[in-house]
């Protein structure tokens, strides 16, 4: 039942990270061996090969202390179609109403005995912290406002399929830039890939400290939009806002909305991409969302081949790391 | 480690050392004597009745006063008592401490008040000088009775742990305070521009995704907390001062005659907000670690006299609260035991500060601030023997076993720290003696 996969070669020399926490510390190499590795995994996906033994006996734990349906089922599915068993922890938003630490969770799991945590957490650096405090690979699903690797990586992935290198190209991300771990995990590896990027929402939710970053900002979708060749439209955090950064959704649609005639004002191949759940009506209009030029679903698919290509690497260098 | 010393008080002979005493503007090699708990000359030679202390190489200065010492007790037990906060103090060279009273019950009564004094004396560490609250219960909302608590001794008056809201009884408390002259001591910070925030706002907030609590938040309740003083004539100290606006608020402020004394931290004039990148918990407190143009615009606010005095804000924590998520652990870190230590590395060894500026910043001024009777601040003879002996070449390593206060927040765990007090006196008596 399980197939090999010779494409995927011998495991890079290269890849010496146990965890994956963010893609700001990687390099461009790491950066292009976890691409490459998904592309390999999703082609087999197309090919309709699909399980394999890579990750036999290997446990993994999805630990998710925020909700999520996606990404987690993706992370699920990853891990057993690698040959994983995989077990769901919910834990409740946080630690405090259930009277333990987040690192006694995670060390009570590991005495369980499980080689990879995949982590989410509403505060930035937790993933950090497990990491310093077990043994197993942790795998970062979002902390916070911080980092969410994954989302970022499957993002890039599919903007590569689609224009091929992403050297110069221009990429705009939309939305609610405070509160979004997608939109740094998407300017720190797009960066990397020589892209320029542009951070693009209303102002009391877009600093201009991100030009410190590297980074451009615009409060203008309509400004930016003649210069973009991907448009990544962020859904917005309704969740982490304790004041209100803008007078009502309407609005926020009337500004920062995609519809059928900002469209028509972009470049003729502009690819639209957002990473999901999207708010209908609030970020895109539905002809848009399921029009030609969105990737919306591909990056779901997209989404399954970086994961399980993360947890193949990860687990690699964990094994390389831990025999030595 | 102690030496307890009968009732008969034996004289002391403090040999060789560097008396640096900015006080009377005293900096020179020679012996200091102590006798009955006083000190009654210097230049004087050993006659053998005296018991001698070796302070050669050695800097002997007036014991540290800290205006601004959480103890947590009553409440917060499990973070620190009187008793080891005040052993903490006396680590680091300290031998008067002010403790802030958001304790629970908070400090706002005169028994409250001399609950602190007898559990201070239990201890018999260091001395320890109550501040009460501003308003009953620490709730913002009415007065506390602060005549009763000026008659049982306290320094002065702050709700430090946070603001008052209220600009009118922050006004009254200006205003009723004036009757027995004392300070009102505030902690200037907006909460609602704080919201919910972890680190500074800027650069570094950005790139980590951690909530920003934007300069501004501090320095808006400044200039309030400045004219509420102007207008009312009042004594005003302002606490824990980490903005370049804040320090430039201040300076203007005293041009224009204001009665305003400030504060600065030994952490917002050595640490800056990128080191947050760890996401250490023990770099969380308010006001926040901030970007290097602040802590230049601290030291030199230190430097020109802006800035009166540097107060620890030592802010004790239990390990189970602060090794937690970033978001939820408490705001502040421990810092009696280091304060000496980082300033000597950052400041004198940096060549940005000297050892008399430094002692009058630790000493001194903190003393005439909140008025001590005469004896304290100081080594003019006839005061009180409140003295530390430093060894500024002494290296040491921060460990959870080397600090004394019951809790180990400290961002500098782990790290090799250079001076250190090697003996304490307080009231003429040896109270910490490093062999």
């Amino acid at each position: 039942m399980f197939n090999e996969l010779p494409e995927l070669g011998e495991f890079p020399e290269n890849w010496k990270r146990m965890h994956l926490l963010g893609l700001e510390d990687l390099t461009r190499e790491e950066l292009l061996i976890l691409l490459d590795k998904a592309q390999v995994f999703r082609t087999a996906f197309d090919e309709g090969r699909r399980k394999f033994s890579f990750l036999s006996g290997h446990t993994s734990v999805t630990l998710f202390f925020e909700n999520s349906t996606r990404t987690r089922t993706s992370f699920s599915l990853a891990a057993q179609r690698l040959g994983a068993s995989c077990v769901a922890f919910t834990a409740s938003t946080s630690s405090l109403s259930k009277g333990e630490s987040v690192v006694d969770t995670a060390k009570n799991l590991e005495a369980m005995g499980c080689e990879s945590m995949v982590v989410r957490h509403s505060t930035p650096g937790i993933p950090h912290l497990l990491a310093e405090n077990v043994n197993c690979s942790i795998i970062n699903a979002g902390d916070g406002a911080h980092e969410h690797p994954t989302q970022g990586l499957l993002d890039i992935l599919t903007m590569r399929q689609r224009l091929g290198s992403l050297e110069g190209k221009t990429v705009g991300v939309v939305g609610d830039i405070a509160h979004s771990r997608v939109a740094r995990s998407n300017a720190w590896g797009l960066k990397k890939l020589g892209a320029h990027v542009i951070v693009c929402g209303p102002s009391t939710l877009v600093s201009p400290v991100w030009k410190e970053m590297g980074v451009e900002f615009s409060h203008s979708l309509d400004a930016i939009l003649p210069r973009v060749d991907v448009l990544n439209m962020l859904r917005i955090q309704f969740e982490r806002q304790y004041t209100s950064p803008f007078p009502s959704t309407r609005e926020y649609s009337l500004l920062f909305g995609m519809n059928s005639e900002r469209l028509r004002r972009g470049k003729s191949d502009l690819l639209v991409i957002a990473p999901g759940p999207i708010n209908r009506g609030v970020e895109l209009t539905p002809e848009v969302a399921d029009g030609p030029q969105s990737a919306i679903l591909d990056q779901v698919s997209n989404g399954l081949a970086v994961r399980m290509a993360v947890l193949w690497l990860t687990d690699g260098a964990r094994k390389r790391i831990q025999n030595a | 480690m102690y030496e307890k010393i009968g009732n008969v008080m034996q004289s002391i002979l403090i040999k060789n050392g560097r008396v640096i005493d900015p006080s009377q503007g005293m900096d020179c090699v020679t012996n200091v004597l102590i006798e009955n708990g006083r000190i009654t000359g210097f230049g004087m030679r050993p006659t053998g009745k005296e018991r001698e202390i070796d302070a050669e190489g050695k800097l002997v200065v007036p014991g540290f006063v800290d205006l601004h010492t959480h103890l947590r007790e009553p409440g917060f037990e499990e973070s620190e008592t009187i008793f080891t906060g005040s052993d903490a103090a006396l680590n680091g060279g300290y031998t008067s401490i002010c403790c802030i009273p958001n304790t629970d019950p908070p400090i706002d009564t005169p028994a409250d008040v001399e609950f602190i004094q007898d559990q201070a004396a239990r201890a018999d560490h260091c001395n320890v000088f109550v501040i009460g609250c501003i308003s009953k219960k620490r709730e913002g909302k009415e007065l506390s009775e602060m005549g009763y608590l000026a008659r049982t001794g306290v320094v002065g008056f702050s709700d430090d742990g946070s603001d008052i809201e209220n600009a009118d009884l922050l006004r009254r408390a200006f205003e009723y305070a004036q009757m027995f002259d004392l300070p009102i001591m505030c902690h200037t910070e907006d909460k609602n521009l704080t919201n919910r925030g972890v680190m500074h706002e800027g650069c570094v907030s950005a790139r980590l995704g951690l909530r920003g609590i934007p300069s501004l938040a501090e320095d808006v309740m400044t200039a309030r907390a400045i004219m509420l003083a102007e207008y009312t004539k009042g004594r005003l100290h302002l606490m824990h001062i980490s903005t370049s606006r804040g320090v430039e608020l201040i300076r203007e402020a005293k041009k224009r005659g204001v009665n305003v004394t400030a504060e600065v931290t030994p952490h917002h004039l050595t640490l800056t907000d990128d080191l947050l990148v760890s996401f250490d918990t023990n770099l969380k407190m308010a006001p926040p670690l901030r970007p290097r143009e602040d802590v230049e615009a601290c030291i030199e606010g230190l430097l020109d006299g802006t800035l009166d005095c540097i107060a620890t804000d030592h802010a004790p924590h239990s390990a189970e609260k602060k090794q937690r998520e970033i978001d939820l652990a408490p705001f502040g870190i421990v810092g009696l035991e280091t304060a000496l230590s980082v300033l000597n590395m950052e400041l004198i060894l940096k060549g940005r500060l000297t050892w008399p500026q430094l002692i009058d910043k630790l000493a001194c001024s903190p003393a005439k601030i909140i008025k001590l009777p005469s004896g304290k601040g100081t080594l003019a003879v006839g005061a009180d023997a409140d003295v530390a002996i430093i060894d500024p070449e002494l290296k040491w390593t921060v460990t959870e076993k080397e600090l004394r206060s019951r809790s180990k927040n400290s961002p500098w765990l782990g790290k090799e720290l250079v001076g250190r007090a090697v003996c304490v006196l307080v009231n003429g008596r040896v109270r910490l003696l490093r062999r």
